[in-house]
C-alpha cells in the first residue's frame, strides 16, 4: 500500500469545498431568468377533489402561473411507478394504484400535491399558494398498519381491494411448521419496527430548466441515482426522450435513501419550466421533507423461533405487515421482500424458515427504502428473538449464538442467500473483549448501589449489500438492471478522470475511487480527478444505496483500470524495446523488471496522445471504460454491544458504551469507514431510542418538524468503539464489502436488548422513551 | 422593502430586500453567499449559524434588518490567504465531515464554542454545547473529536496539558 493507496487513512479531497462554504448544492443554483415554486399540498389523509380554483391567486404580485393536475394529465405526464414487481403467493400481481404527480381527483395523504404556484420570489409564491382554493370532500382516513387489513376500513385504492397490496411469500411453510410442532422450545413474540423519517439535512430540492431553443431540458435534483431518474421520467412520465434530458445531481447533503425515488417535484418543476418558459426551482422546507420524503420501516410482526433439546435452532417463523403508505414508491416492494425476508437466516445455520409478508397502503406518507431498507427489520427481529430465548433458556446470549452460527462457507440458506465469507466468531469475540464483557456483573453492581439499573445487551447483525447480480434480481422482479459503469480517461500530461456512476452524497467517493487508482499506477490521489452526478458527463449508472459503490461501482472502476493498465504497459514495452510481460508499474513509473529502464506514467501517457510511436495498428489515446456486474451481494456482519444505565426514577436511558466490531472485508480507507459506522449507529440508536413518526387517527402528521421528531443529538450518544475484522469478500476483485448501512442495521437490537436486560421486562417498543422506560420499568416483577 | 447596510467578511454590502426577508436568505440570495445552509423551519438544525458581531447566531432567526450595521462573518470569511482556520483543518483531519450541508454551521459553532470557552472544552461541554446544530451523516463521533483537538491546538487547553 502507497501512501495514498489502499488501506491508506487519508483525510478526504472533497472536505475543503465544503469546510469553505464552496459546495455546491441544488439550492445553490441560480440561473438567469429563474423563479420559484411552492407547491400546493392537501390539509387532508384522504378526500375527494371537488375543484381548484386558481384565479386570485393568479393576480398576485409576482406570480407567473398557477398549474395544476388536470393540465399535467392533458400534457400526457404519466403516473409514478414502483420499479419492483412482485407477485402474491397465489400468483397475481401487485395491485399498485395510480400515483399521479399532481393529484387531480383524489388526495391520499396530508401534503400530496396538487398544483405548482411559480412566482418571482419564494415569499410570493407561498403567498399565492395559500390563496390557492381547493374544494375537498373528505372521505374517511386509515394510518395504522393493522387497522388498514381490517374489514369496513376506507379503500385508499380501487385497485387494491382490502388496501392489500400483495400477499407474498418465502421459504417452506411446512418445513417451518413441523419443526416448530416437534420442538423442545419455541420463543415467541410480537415485533414492531416504528416509522423513521429519513432526514437528509439537505431538503430536497430540485431546478428544472427548460431550453425551447433545442427542446431540451435539465434538472438539478438531489438525487443518489441522476441516470436512474433521467431513465425513469424519459421511459415512464414522458417528460422527454433520454437524449433531450440532462440530469445533474450536484453536492446532494445525505441521501440515506430517501433521495434514490423520483419524486412528483422534478417531474413538475420540468414540465412547468416548459409551461412557463422560465427556470423553476423548488426547495423543500423541513415540514415539506416529514411529510413527503419517503418514510422507512413501519412493519407489524409475529415471530416463532424453535429450539431442539441442544438448544440449536430448528426453525423459524415470521408474520409481517409492511405499511407501504399512500402509494407505491419506486422501490417499496422490494424492501419488505426480497431486502428482508432473505436476511432472516442472520447468521446462524437455520434448517427452516418462511416468512409471509403482507404490505397495505394507508393514508400516510410513500414508505420505501430507508437506510439498510429491509434488513434493519430482519435483524430487529431476529435478534430480539434470540435474546429473548436465551433468557427464556436460561443461556448466555453469546452462548446460544455460538451454538448456531454458521461456520462454513460458503453457506446456502432456505432463503435464497448464499453467504460467501465471515468469521463471526471473531466478530463475537473481538466486539465481547472491547466492551469488556466479563467485568460486567462488577459494573452492573456499582451502578445498582446509585440506584440506577444497568444492562448489556448484543446483537449479531448480518446484510446483504453491493446490490446486484442484474440477472437474479431481475428473476425476482427488478426492472433495472444493478451493475455499475466506470470511464478511466488519463490526460496527455498523466492527470487521471475517472467517470463513475456510482454518486458521492457524504461517502467521499472523490477520495477512496482515486485511492484505488492511486494503488494502481502510483500517482498522487491529487492527480486523480472522480466525476459523478451528471448525465452528460457519465454515460450511465445506477448510482449510490445499498452499501454498493465500493463492492459494484469501484469493481467497475478496477475493470478500467486493467484495460487502461494492459494497454499502458503495450505503449512502455514499445517504447522501451522491451518484451509487455516484463513491464512493472513501480513509484509513478513503467519499468521493465530487473533492470534500470523505467518510463515515467506521464511520459506514456503522453506517448498515447502524440501517437508517434506506438505500437503498429494500436490506436491513439489513453482512455477505457468498463461495466461490471457482480456475480453476488456482499455480506458484512458483526457483532454489537450496547451497555446502558436506565435510572428508574426518571425512565431515562443513557448508553454509557457502544462498540461495533464489523467485518467488512478489505477496506480502502478506514477514516471514512469507521466515519460511515459512526453515522449508522446514530441512526439506529436514533431509531431504538428517539425517533418515530406519528400520524393522529385523521391523518395530520404530529412529529412534522424538529420540535416534534427527536432527532439525535450529540448529548444523546456516546463516543463509539469501533473495531473490525476482516474476511475478504471473494465475489469482487477488491474484496470489499459494504459498510454504509451495517451501524443502522445491527445496532437497534443491540439497544433495545441492553435496556430489556437492565430493567427486566422484556415488554418494550421502539423508540424506547423515557416514558415507556418508565412504564416497562414499574410493571416488571 | 427594507434598505440595508452592514459588513460581512469584512467588506460593507448594501442591499434592498423584503421587510420580512431572513438574514439567512440575504446572505444566502442578496449576497450570493451560498455557504451559510437553512436545513429546517424551526431554528433547531443550526446549519445557519454565522457569527454577528463576535457571537454565533442563528441566521434563520434574525431578520435581515436586524442585522443592519452589524458585522457578520461566514463560513466563506473563515479561511484566510487560502489557510484553513484551525477548526477546518481540525474537522478535515478528524473526518468531522461526510455530505457537508451541516458542516459550515458545525464549524462556525465549534469556533465561538472555543472562543468562549478556552480551556475548559471536554466532550461533555462539546457534546451539550451542539446541542444547535444537527448532522445526521457522522453520528458527532468526529465532530467532537474534531472540536477537542482544534481547541487544544488554539487554546493550549486540557488535551495539550495532559
Amino acid at each position: 500500500m502507497g501512501v495514498e493507496g489502499i488501506g491508506a487513512r487519508v483525510a478526504r479531497k472533497e472536505d475543503k469545498r465544503f469546510l469553505t462554504g464552496k459546495g455546491r448544492y441544488t439550492d445553490d443554483m441560480v440561473v438567469p431568468g429563474m423563479k420559484y415554486a411552492v407547491f400546493v399540498r392537501s390539509p387532508h389523509a384522504h378526500a375527494t377533489i371537488r375543484s381548484i380554483d386558481a384565479t386570485s391567486a393568479k393576480s398576485m404580485p409576482g406570480v407567473i402561473d398557477v398549474l395544476d393536475g388536470k393540465q399535467l394529465l392533458a400534457d400526457g405526464i404519466g403516473n409514478l411507478i414502483c420499479g419492483w414487481m412482485i407477485h402474491s403467493k397465489d400468483g397475481s400481481p401487485m395491485r399498485m394504484g395510480a400515483w399521479r404527480p399532481l393529484a387531480h381527483e383524489t388526495v391520499r395523504y396530508v401534503g400530496d400535491a396538487v398544483a405548482i404556484v411559480v412566482a418571482d420570489s419564494v415569499a410570493q409564491a407561498r403567498d399565492a399558494a395559500e390563496a390557492v382554493v381547493v374544494d375537498y370532500e373528505t372521505l374517511p382516513v386509515v394510518t395504522d398498519t393493522l387497522q388498514a387489513l381490517s374489514e369496513g376500513e376506507p379503500q385508499i385504492h380501487p385497485e387494491a381491494p382490502g388496501n392489500l397490496i400483495f400477499d407474498w411469500e418465502l421459504g417452506d411453510a411446512g418445513a417451518a411448521d413441523q419443526a416448530i410442532a416437534a420442538a423442545a422450545h419455541v420463543t415467541e413474540l410480537k415485533i414492531i419496527n416504528n416509522r423513521l423519517s429519513p432526514n437528509a439535512m439537505e431538503p430536497r430540492a430540485t431546478l428544472g430548466i427548460y431550453d425551447a431553443g433545442d427542446d431540451h431540458f435539465t434538472c438539478y435534483t438531489t438525487s443518489q441515482n441522476p441516470h436512474l431518474a433521467r431513465l425513469v421520467m424519459s421511459a415512464f412520465y414522458n417528460v422527454a426522450p433520454e437524449n433531450k434530458l440532462r440530469v445533474i445531481a450536484p453536492d446532494v447533503g445525505g441521501g440515506f435513501g430517501s433521495k434514490i425515488f423520483i419524486y412528483p417535484e422534478e417531474i413538475v418543476c420540468l414540465w412547468a419550466s416548459k409551461r412557463t418558459g422560465v427556470p423553476v426551482k423548488w426547495t423543500a422546507d423541513r415540514t415539506e421533507a416529514f411529510l413527503t420524503d419517503a418514510h422507512g420501516r413501519d412493519h407489524v410482526s409475529t415471530v416463532k423461533m424453535a429450539f431442539d433439546s441442544n438448544n440449536r435452532i430448528t426453525a423459524l417463523k415470521v408474520d409481517t405487515i409492511a405499511n407501504l403508505g399512500a402509494y407505491m414508491s419506486l422501490f417499496s416492494s422490494c424492501v419488505p421482500t426480497y431486502l428482508y425476508a432473505t436476511l432472516l437466516s442472520g447468521q446462524y445455520a437455520i434448517p427452516a424458515i418462511h416468512a409471509n409478508v403482507r404490505t397495505v397502503y394507508t393514508n400516510t406518507a410513500p414508505v420505501d427504502a430507508y437506510r439498510g431498507a429491509g434488513r434493519p427489520e430482519a435483524t430487529y427481529l431476529l435478534e430480539r428473538t434470540i435474546e429473548t430465548a436465551a433468557r427464556e433458556l436460561g443461556v448466555s446470549p453469546a452462548e446460544l449464538r455460538r451454538i448456531n452460527f454458521i461456520r462454513t462457507f460458503p453457506h446456502q440458506t432456505p432463503v435464497i442467500m448464499n453467504y460467501d465469507a465471515g468469521d463471526y466468531e471473531a466478530s463475537l469475540k473481538g466486539a465481547m473483549e472491547a466492551a469488556d464483557w466479563d467485568g460486567f456483573a462488577a459494573r452492573k453492581a456499582e451502578a445498582e448501589r446509585r440506584g440506577m439499573k444497568r444492562g448489556i445487551g448484543m446483537s449479531c447483525y448480518i446484510e446483504a449489500c453491493g446490490l446486484a447480480p442484474s440477472a437474479a434480481v431481475g428473476s425476482l422482479g427488478a426492472g433495472v438492471g444493478l451493475w455499475e459503469s466506470a470511464e478511466v480517461r488519463v490526460n496527455a500530461v498523466g492527470t487521471i478522470e475517472v467517470m463513475t456512476g456510482s454518486h458521492s452524497h457524504g461517502q467521499g467517493h472523490e477520495t477512496t475511487f482515486a485511492q484505488v487508482v492511486a494503488e494502481r499506477f502510483g500517482v498522487p490521489i491529487d492527480s486523480v480527478n472522480i466525476v459523478h452526478g451528471d448525465t452528460d458527463k457519465v454515460q450511465m449508472g445506477m448510482g449510490t444505496y445499498g452499501s454498493r459503490s465500493g463492492a459494484v461501482g469501484m469493481s467497475a472502476v478496477f475493470k478500467a483500470l486493467d484495460k487502461v493498465e494492459a494497454k499502458a504497459k503495450k505503449i512502455a514495452a514499445h517504447l522501451m524495446e522491451a518484451d509487455e510481460g516484463d513491464i512493472v508499474i513501480e513509484d509513478g513509473a513503467l519499468k521493465v523488471a530487473g533492470t534500470d529502464r523505467s518510463v515515467p506514467w506521464s511520459q506514456v501517457a503522453l506517448a498515447s496522445y502524440t501517437a508517434h510511436n506506438l505500437p503498429p495498428g494500436m490506436e491513439p489515446g489513453l482512455k477505457e471504460g468498463a461495466f461490471y456486474d457482480p456475480s453476488n451481494f456482499t455480506f458484512p456482519a458483526g457483532c454489537y454491544i450496547c451497555e446502558v444505565e436506565v435510572d428508574p426514577e426518571t425512565g431515562q436511558t443513557k448508553i454509557v458504551q457502544f462498540v461495533a466490531a464489523d467485518d467488512f472485508g478489505n477496506i480502502i480507507n478506514p477514516l471514512i469507514v469507521e466515519g460511515q459506522v459512526h453515522g449508522g449507529l446514530a441512526q439506529g440508536i436514533g431509531q431504538a431510542l428517539l425517533e418515530g413518526v406519528h400520524y393522529d387517527q385523521s391523518g395530520q402528521l404530529l412529529t412534522a418538524s424538529y420540535m416534534d421528531y427527536a432527532m439525535p443529538r450529540a448529548d444523546d450518544l456516546p463516543s463509539f468503539t469501533v473495531t473490525t475484522s476482516n474476511t475478504p469478500c471473494p465475489s469482487n476483485p477488491l474484496g470489499v464489502k459494504g459498510c454504509g448501512e451495517a451501524g443502522a442495521i445491527g445496532s437497534p437490537p443491540a439497544l433495545i436488548n441492553a435496556i430489556t436486560d437492565a430493567i427486566g421486562n422484556n415488554e418494550l417498543t421502539m423508540p424506547a422513551t423515557p416514558q415507556k422506560v418508565w412504564a416497562a420499568v414499574h410493571s416488571a416483577h | 422593502m427594507a434598505k440595508l447596510t452592514m459588513t460581512v467578511n469584512g467588506r460593507q454590502v448594501s442591499g434592498t430586500c423584503d421587510d420580512r426577508t431572513l438574514l439567512v436568505h440575504f446572505i444566502r440570495e442578496n449576497l450570493g453567499l451560498t455557504g451559510t445552509h437553512v436545513g429546517c423551519d424551526t431554528t433547531q438544525c443550526g446549519a445557519c449559524v454565522v457569527h454577528m458581531d463576535g457571537q454565533s447566531v442563528k441566521s434563520c432567526s434574525i431578520l435581515a434588518a436586524q442585522a443592519a450595521g452589524s458585522s457578520i462573518t461566514t463560513i466563506e470569511g473563515l479561511a484566510s490567504n487560502g489557510e484553513l482556520h484551525p477548526v477546518q483543518a481540525a474537522f478535515k483531519t478528524h473526518h468531522g465531515l461526510q455530505c457537508g450541508f451541516c458542516t459550515p454551521g458545525m464549524v462556525m459553532t465549534a469556533v465561538d464554542m472555543i472562543r468562549r470557552h478556552g480551556g475548559n472544552l471536554d466532550e461533555a461541554t462539546v457534546r451539550a454545547e451542539l446541542e444547535g446544530n444537527i448532522c445526521r451523516c457522522t453520528g458527532y463521533h468526529n465532530i467532537v473529536q474534531a472540536i477537542l483537538a482544534a481547541a487544544a491546538e488554539t487554546g493550549g487547553v486540557r488535551q495539550a496539558a495532559e
